[in-house]
């Protein structure tokens, strides 16, 4: 090397320091922004509080983490669905589809509108099992659609929505499904002061969180997402994990249908329309971004109990059903805006 | 078995895409422990042959052998467990994931219990990262690391699969001296190992440097192989565009009219560059050197209302104007053509015609509102011809393109605007000898009509070649702006570069 090459690569790697040190100068604004939905969530809580302090009450707080419990559940697979840049708007559906079967299969012998009336009392593992079968496969059907013909996701799972919608209609022919057995209803129901449904979601969100984060499979979710060009280049069974990821999404729908079915007593065919929307809502509010490869279960979690304690809390202080539906939305569109000059890589 | 000559063998390839016969039967042969470079006009089939090599595009017909074997119906993911690993022209990591998941995706290491082992996954990393010297962070995300950093991620994600063969494609065109010293320290390192190397480049100096064998191409077709020694820098070119290039940097003198631009005391708020002040007059061509990261791209992407300016003054034919936006600037008639023709160029789905009058349409609109096709054609066609942009049709997708002719259809993007001041990011990366020249025809024909013209270069020869001044920064500061005499030399421009020259202070 030269001695003028040295110097010129001397006064280059100070550069470099220097931008370094500022780039930890920024460290704290990071932070904050990246944590900012955490505070967004306390800062909710503590101004609902102050204004109606029944909030705080323990009854109240199971309340919020039960409603938010079955789209938090949806949100979790959906959040893996929009990480890799894709969408399922047919969870709402699958819901309802998967809902119904169960309910039909956990009715009290002595049901007045019995659906299989010469079933007797089916131990509360089958509804549940077929429940999750239903949702896996539908699930399934979405990703073999996406993966092996290439339609893009929203028109494969928009179809679903509609197909499934229309199976669950067919099914009981409109009617709703009721009086289910005790043991369906206990999954709705509570343990000591803890409800169930607040414990079965937070077991499927330590899964999800498992999946996502120690798992191959969740890598290749990520990759997916970020570069599915990289992904293949370096080896991922694109389409193989695309199926594993839409199966796993429509069991979780499956398994908010089982907490539904529990916590109402009965299902009717049009239930959780709309469900999809809230799913998504709850996962982009949690900082997952529709450009993939960006996303957490941890803020799927956040963003589920952000609509939870909005939803909650506006309706303890009285305000109207349309002004919530103002406000939510516009949270929505807020936390994109913050979260998309987070992941911003100019300036 | 009978010891095998060379590691691969590539015969009679014919690669056709539709409406372009992209390779019409080359042949390729890499030997053990060689770096071969592959040189070739933009859409010569460089890269095509390559992703051939990896199994990203299987041949229309020819063979591949590798070490001796034949090799039929193989995907990427075979070839890089055999050993074929391919550094690629449009590098493409998952940006907002680690350096280690980068580097393991889809082969992570696992613990008994089938969870992804971390901790070995960091390790492992660590021990890679060490065969080239490199000292970051595996954990540290893709999308914080500058080019240069990507660029050694990949090459060592290429180690740790025990590649036999690694293919960089045009790895040096967005690196700064210093990083190519480094990568080229790696490369050699690499073949020591016993490691052969295909290596392309548009850059002649580099690959008389660091190469053993050259492969020439032209549309597709071999030219000629030989070892290094038996080339020169003309024969190169020659056998490269088929006829003589005399003028790399066909300036004309013209005359220099009165100032068109005045900036003074720009500062940015992100605190990129500091008081950086300079003139530019009509028919002149300022040229801006300095390092990489020195705040060039900062300083006219401020000027163009892409960044926030914190303070400063732009004058503008003598009047103050407040740039804000880009549109502010286009409406000032300035163009800017960026240096990253991937994040903000190129709308690749589009075609080469809707590409190329983006952003001129206001001037195709007739008196009906609707657009002038007839007149949009023809300019498009003349400046396809003018450049030689390499395409099957006008109304190819920009995606099909080889990378060097993606380049060339946003330059003339640009030119098309016919702006009063045209600013001008690395114009010529990645594109090849003789377009270069022409490129560098169009810039002075647009000087000599009284056009003001701003271009940053890396590449001091083009600097050089083309400005009348030259303006150098260091660390966010001009640190001169000095009238290019021709007996200048490119050290002492890089004493300016170094911010090693306060004393030397020139007049403006
Ligand atoms: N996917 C594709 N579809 C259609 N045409 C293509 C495709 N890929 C490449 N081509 C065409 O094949 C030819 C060779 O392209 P290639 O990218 O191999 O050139 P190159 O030698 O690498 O050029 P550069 O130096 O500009 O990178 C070009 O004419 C290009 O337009
Ligand atoms: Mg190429």
């Amino acid at each position: 090397m030269s001695d003028s090459s040295k110097k010129i690569a001397n006064e280059a790697e100070k550069a470099e320091d220097l931008k370094q040190q500022k780039a930890n100068g920024n460290k704290l604004l990071i932070y904050l922004k990246k944590y900012g939905i955490i505070f967004a969530l306390i800062l909710l809580i503590v101004g609902i509080s102050i204004a109606e302090p029944k909030f705080l009450n323990p009854t109240n707080i199971f309340n919020v983490l039960t409603q938010s419990s079955i789209y938090g559940i949806m949100a979790l697979g959906m959040t893996l669905i929009i990480i890799s840049k894709g969408i399922d708007l047919s969870v709402g559906s699958i819901l309802a589809f998967a809902g119904i079967v169960a309910a039909s299969l956990g009715q009290v012998s002595t049901a007045t509108n019995k659906f299989f009336p010469n079933l007797g009392e089916m131990p509360v593992i089958v509804p549940i099992l077929a429940a999750l079968a239903i949702g896996a496969i539908l699930g399934g059907i979405n990703g073999g659609l996406i993966a092996y013909t290439g339609i893009p996701a929203f028109i494969a799972t928009l179809g679903m929505m509609t197909m499934a919608r229309g199976v669950t209609l067919m099914y009981t022919s409109g009617k709703p499904v009721t009086q289910l057995t005790p043991d369906f209803m206990f999954l709705g129901g509570k343990i000591g002061v803890i409800p169930v449904p607040v414990l079965i979601y937070a077991l499927m969100a330590g899964i999800t969180w498992v999946l996502l984060n120690h798992t191959s499979f969740g890598k290749n979710v990520y990759a997916i997402g970020g570069n599915i060009k990289a992904a293949e280049i370096s080896g991922v069974n694109v389409k193989k994990n695309l199926l594993i990821l839409y199966a796993f999404c429509g069991l979780m729908a499956a398994v908010a249908a089982i907490v539904f079915a529990g916590r109402v007593g009965s299902v009717h065919p049009g239930a959780a329309v709309g469900y999809e929307l809230t799913a998504i809502a709850a996962s982009v509010i949690g900082g997952t971004s529709f450009d993939g490869g960006i996303g957490t279960v941890g803020g799927a979690v956040i963003g589920a109990l952000v609509l939870g304690v909005l939803r909650n809390g506006l309706t303890l202080l009285g305000v109207q059903a349309y002004w919530q539906q103002i406000l939510e939305g516009l949270i929505i569109i807020v936390a994109v805006i913050i979260d998309m000059r987070k992941n911003s890589k100019k300036k | 078995m009978e010891e095998q000559k060379y590691l691969v063998e590539m015969k009679n390839i014919l690669k056709n895409f539709p409406g372009v016969q992209a390779l019409r039967g080359v042949d390729l042969n890499v030997g053990y422990g060689e770096i071969h470079a592959l040189v070739g006009e933009n859409g010569a089939g460089k890269s095509t042959l390559m992703k051939c090599l990896i199994g990203m595009h299987p041949p229309t017909s020819g063979q591949i052998f590798f070490e001796g074997n034949e090799l039929n119906n193989y995907n990427t993911s075979d070839a890089l467990k055999m050993g074929i690993a391919m550094i690629h022209q449009e590098l493409s990591p998952v940006l907002h994931r680690s350096i280690m998941e980068n580097i393991w995706l889809g082969r992570e290491p696992k613990t008994k219990f089938g969870f992804v082992d971390h901790q070995k996954m960091y390790d492992m990393t660590k021990e890679v990262l060490k065969t080239i010297n490199l000292d970051v962070d595996p954990k540290m995300l893709m999308v914080d690391l500058t080019i240069a950093k990507t660029q050694m991620i990949e090459i060592a994600k290429a180690i740790s699969y025990n590649a036999k063969v690694i293919i960089m494609d045009e790895p040096t065109s967005a690196l700064t001296k210093k990083e190519i010293v480094q990568l080229f320290g790696i490369m050699r390192q690499l073949k020591a190992d016993g490691k052969s190397l295909i290596y392309i480049s548009h850059k002649l100096d580099e690959i008389f440097e660091i190469s053993d064998k050259i492969t020439v191409f032209r549309d597709g077709k071999l030219i000629g192989t030989d070892n290094k020694e038996k080339f020169d820098v003309q024969s190169l070119i020659k056998m490269m565009v088929g006829r003589d290039v005399t003028e790399m940097f066909p300036k004309i003198d013209c005359e220099i009219g009165e100032i068109k631009l005045a900036v003074t005391g720009l500062s940015d708020t992100g605190g990129r560059f500091n008081d950086v002040s300079f003139n530019v007059r009509k028919g002149e061509i300022l040229g801006i050197a300095g390092l990489v990261g020195a705040g060039r791209t900062e300083v006219i992407e401020t000027l163009f209302g892409i960044r926030r300016k914190m303070s400063g003054q732009v004058m503008i034919d003598g009047k103050e104007i407040d740039i804000e936006s880009p549109m502010d600037a286009i409406k000032n008639k300035m163009a800017l053509l960026t240096e990253d023709r991937r994040l903000d160029g190129i709308f690749p789905s589009l075609t080469v015609f809707q590409n190329t009058i983006i952003a001129n349409l206001r001037s195709y609109i007739k008196k009906n509102g609707l657009l002038d096709n007839t007149k949009a054609l023809k300019d498009v066609n003349h400046y396809v011809e003018a450049i030689k942009i390499k395409t099957p049709s006008i109304f190819q997708r920009v995606e099909n393109l080889s990378g060097g002719n993606q380049q060339k259809v946003l330059v003339a993007r640009w030119l098309l605007t016919e702006p009063e001041i045209l600013i001008l990011d690395e114009p010529t990366r990645g594109i090849d000898v003789g377009a270069k020249a022409e490129i560098h025809r169009l810039i002075t024909a647009l000087a000599g009509q009284g056009k003001s013209i701003i271009m940053v270069s890396s590449e001091l020869p083009e600097v050089m070649g083309m400005s009348d001044r030259i303006m150098i920064m260091h660390e966010g500061k001009v640190t001169g702006i000095i009238d290019n005499r021709k007996d200048l030399s490119q050290e002492e421009i890089m004493t300016f570069a170094t911010g090693n020259s306060s004393a030397n202070q020139a007049k403006m």
